[in-house]
């Protein structure tokens, strides 16, 4: 650990040129082309930070939209630009995988309110030129689709082949298929839910007391003030952590084994190995992602509820729909478990959507959709290649 | 080893299933037609394939929605029990049962959400009224276990067999139309020109396109 906890770390400044020179795409919408907010603010100027795999093909019918969940960023499969490590879905995007980059085109866009390179809470404030700090506006997953979608126009894209994301990346595929009908070819929203839960606020609530309660976030302004809230950041991270996973594979990873030693020390060091793994799953978070964007982003999961935006009835934000559906949950998610899963098919069954529905069997909780589960390729394969020849493409791309 | 050569008196596996291939005759091209217990999607292929249908299924194991979706078809999981009352009115063209409604829990209940959901409905079943089952029961004093009914007494999922009287006895109380109705003996071959309860008798199973 740090001597000094609250001061910035090596990794975090070099994390931190992401925000203003991310290495990545980037469009800059300008002040006059703001983004209007679900809040009633405009975002203005904004910019959409994106990866891309593969070739756009020349009718523009071959893209594949990937949103990625809550602490994901662009680089879905590609070696992460601080971390180095592989990206969050190499497992699945690539040539010759289930989103077969040999036929499709992939983007993957840096959501607003993130810390790669689109705009959030980060960025520099043109009203001030400091960082926005907690003077960013509340986002909602809607704004951060709307800024997709703008992406889309900036790039000449009318429809999408497929949209696809699990957890938040999933929410964000179920707004797509709401708010752009037309846009959306065919949807796959994997472990997710049309809305978020009161135990999911509940967790995201105690993972932002965390951050808040640290004296290092300096009431948000902790950029300015060279601190960092890297504990509050890291408890939340591990919280959050446990719901990622099942009981069961934490289980089978830990039990109760001790770390490095032989018996319990009669103290607070971490004595069991799952403490040590979550204190570095937090303490690694803190390096590549900004606690205000955990706050704003956490933040707009909780505000999500599509029902509510239609009348009460999720079944109305899907009316008169022709997007191809495929849902995925997995069995031991317990953080969006299938009956919310269920949930969307039923209001899709209402409309009388063209829709699939897969619970994949799996012990690995919710972090399943980031793990080798062939279930999950065999399905999204399927699907993609069959949506594909609807679309009419070819099997060659 | 000579290569074997198909007895005449056994029977494939697909005219085993010649069931679906009347049903997929009963379908009219492009039309939208749910399956009910869709199984391992063997209809939904022949349906897309051949007849160009928007095609969607329902089945209750998750292994066989599995394997359908990553064949590419429209398929969820689902109970006919429970699931049928998500869908509007006439949201379909076919909808289709084919050797599924002995396994639900309410038959009645689920054909008339059929009916409501769709403008046809199509329904197979094995007769239970056909000789062999007949003669099972009577002479060997055992539950019948029969081709198109292989399981024992317990372990079966069929809990509301039927014969093709019984069927239509229903049909006639709910005010079911009957379009069509085929008996089907144990060949594959429609039964065509002989007395209702001849065809009860000889029929195996029986094909039914229904409509309100």
């Amino acid at each position: 650990m740090n001597e000094n906890p609250g001061a910035e770390s090596f990794a975090e400044l070099k994390r931190r040129e992401q925000i203003t020179n991310p290495q990545s795409e980037v469009v800059h919408f300008p002040a006059s082309k703001g983004l209007p907010l679900d809040s009633g603010a405009v975002l203005a100027p904004f910019s959409v930070a994106y990866q891309t795999y593969g070739t756009l093909n020349e009718d523009k019918s071959n893209l594949i939209l990937v949103c990625h969940a809550l602490t994901g960023d662009q680089h879905a499969a590609n070696p992460h630009p601080v971390t180095g490590k592989p990206g969050w879905w190499e497992t699945m995007i690539g040539p010759g995988k289930p989103i077969d980059t040999d036929r499709y085109f992939v983007l993957c866009p840096n959501v607003i309110g993130g810390c790669m390179g689109s705009t959030g809470p980060s960025s520099l404030n043109p009203a001030t030129g400091r960082p926005y700090g907690p003077d960013f506006p509340v986002i909602t997953l809607r704004d951060m689709v709307r800024a997709q979608a703008r992406l889309l126009d900036h790039l000449g894209i009318d429809q999408v082949l497929s949209v696809i994301g699990g957890s938040m990346g999933g929410m964000q595929v179920l707004e797509w298929a709401a708010t752009y009908k037309e846009r959306v070819f065919s949807a796959i929203p994997i472990a997710c839910a049309a809305r978020h839960s009161s135990q999911n606020i509940a967790f995201h609530e105690v993972g932002r007391q965390a951050v808040m309660a640290d004296p290092d976030w300096c009431d948000g302004q902790y950029l300015e003030e060279g601190r960092s809230p890297r504990k509050g950041l890291a408890v939340a991270r591990m919280a959050a952590h446990i719901t990622y996973l099942s009981d069961r594979a934490l289980h089978m990873k830990f039990g109760r084994n001790l770390q490095d030693r032989d018996e319990v020390t009669f103290g607070f060091d971490a004595d069991f190995q799952v403490e040590s793994y979550l204190r570095h799953q937090g303490m690694s978070f803190v390096d590549r992602f900004d606690a205000n964007s955990y706050l704003y982003i956490t933040r707009a999961m909780d505000y999500f509820d599509i029902a509510a935006d239609h009348g009460g009835v999720l079944a109305n934000a899907y009316a008169g729909t022709k997007t191809r559906f495929c849902l995925i949950s997995f069995t031991s998610d317990w953080l969006f478990p299938t009956e919310e899963s269920r949930e969307v098919v039923h209001a899709l069954n209402a409309v009388a959507a063209n829709v699939s529905f897969v619970e994949i069997d799996s012990d690995k909780g919710h972090d399943a959709f980031l793990l080798h589960e062939p279930e999950l390729f065999d399905t999204i394969r399927g699907f993609l290649t069959s949506a594909a020849r609807q679309r009419g493409l070819g099997e060659g791309g | 080893m000579d290569a074997p050569v198909n007895p005449p008196h056994l029977r494939s596996a697909d005219t085993a299933r010649v069931d679906l291939l009347l049903i997929a005759e009963m379908i009219a091209p492009e039309s939208r037609v749910l399956d009910i217990g869709c199984g391992d999607g063997t209809l939904l292929r022949i349906l897309s394939d051949k007849h160009g249908v928007d095609g969607r299924g329902i089945e209750l194991s998750q292994a066989g929605v599995n394997q359908c979706v990553a064949q590419g078809l429209s398929v969820i999981q689902g109970d006919a029990d429970t699931d049928l009352a998500y869908y509007p009115d006439l949201a379909f063209d076919y909808a289709i049962l084919s050797r599924t409604i002995q396994a639900t829990r309410n038959p009645r209940l689920v054909l008339e959400q059929l009916l409501r959901i769709s403008k046809h409905v199509v329904v197979s079943f094995p007769n239970f009224g056909h000789w062999r089952v007949r003669a099972q029961l009577m002479f060997g004093g055992r539950m019948p276990r029969t081709d198109t009914l292989p399981e024992s007494w317990y372990d079966t999922p069929n809990i509301h067999l039927c014969t093709i009287k019984d069927f239509l006895a229903l049909c006639n109380d709910m005010g079911a139309h009957v379009e069509r109705a085929v008996a089907l003996n144990a060949y594959g071959t429609k039964l065509v020109s002989i007395p209702l309860s001849a065809q009860n008798l000889f029929g195996e199973q029986g094909v039914f396109l229904l409509s309100r």
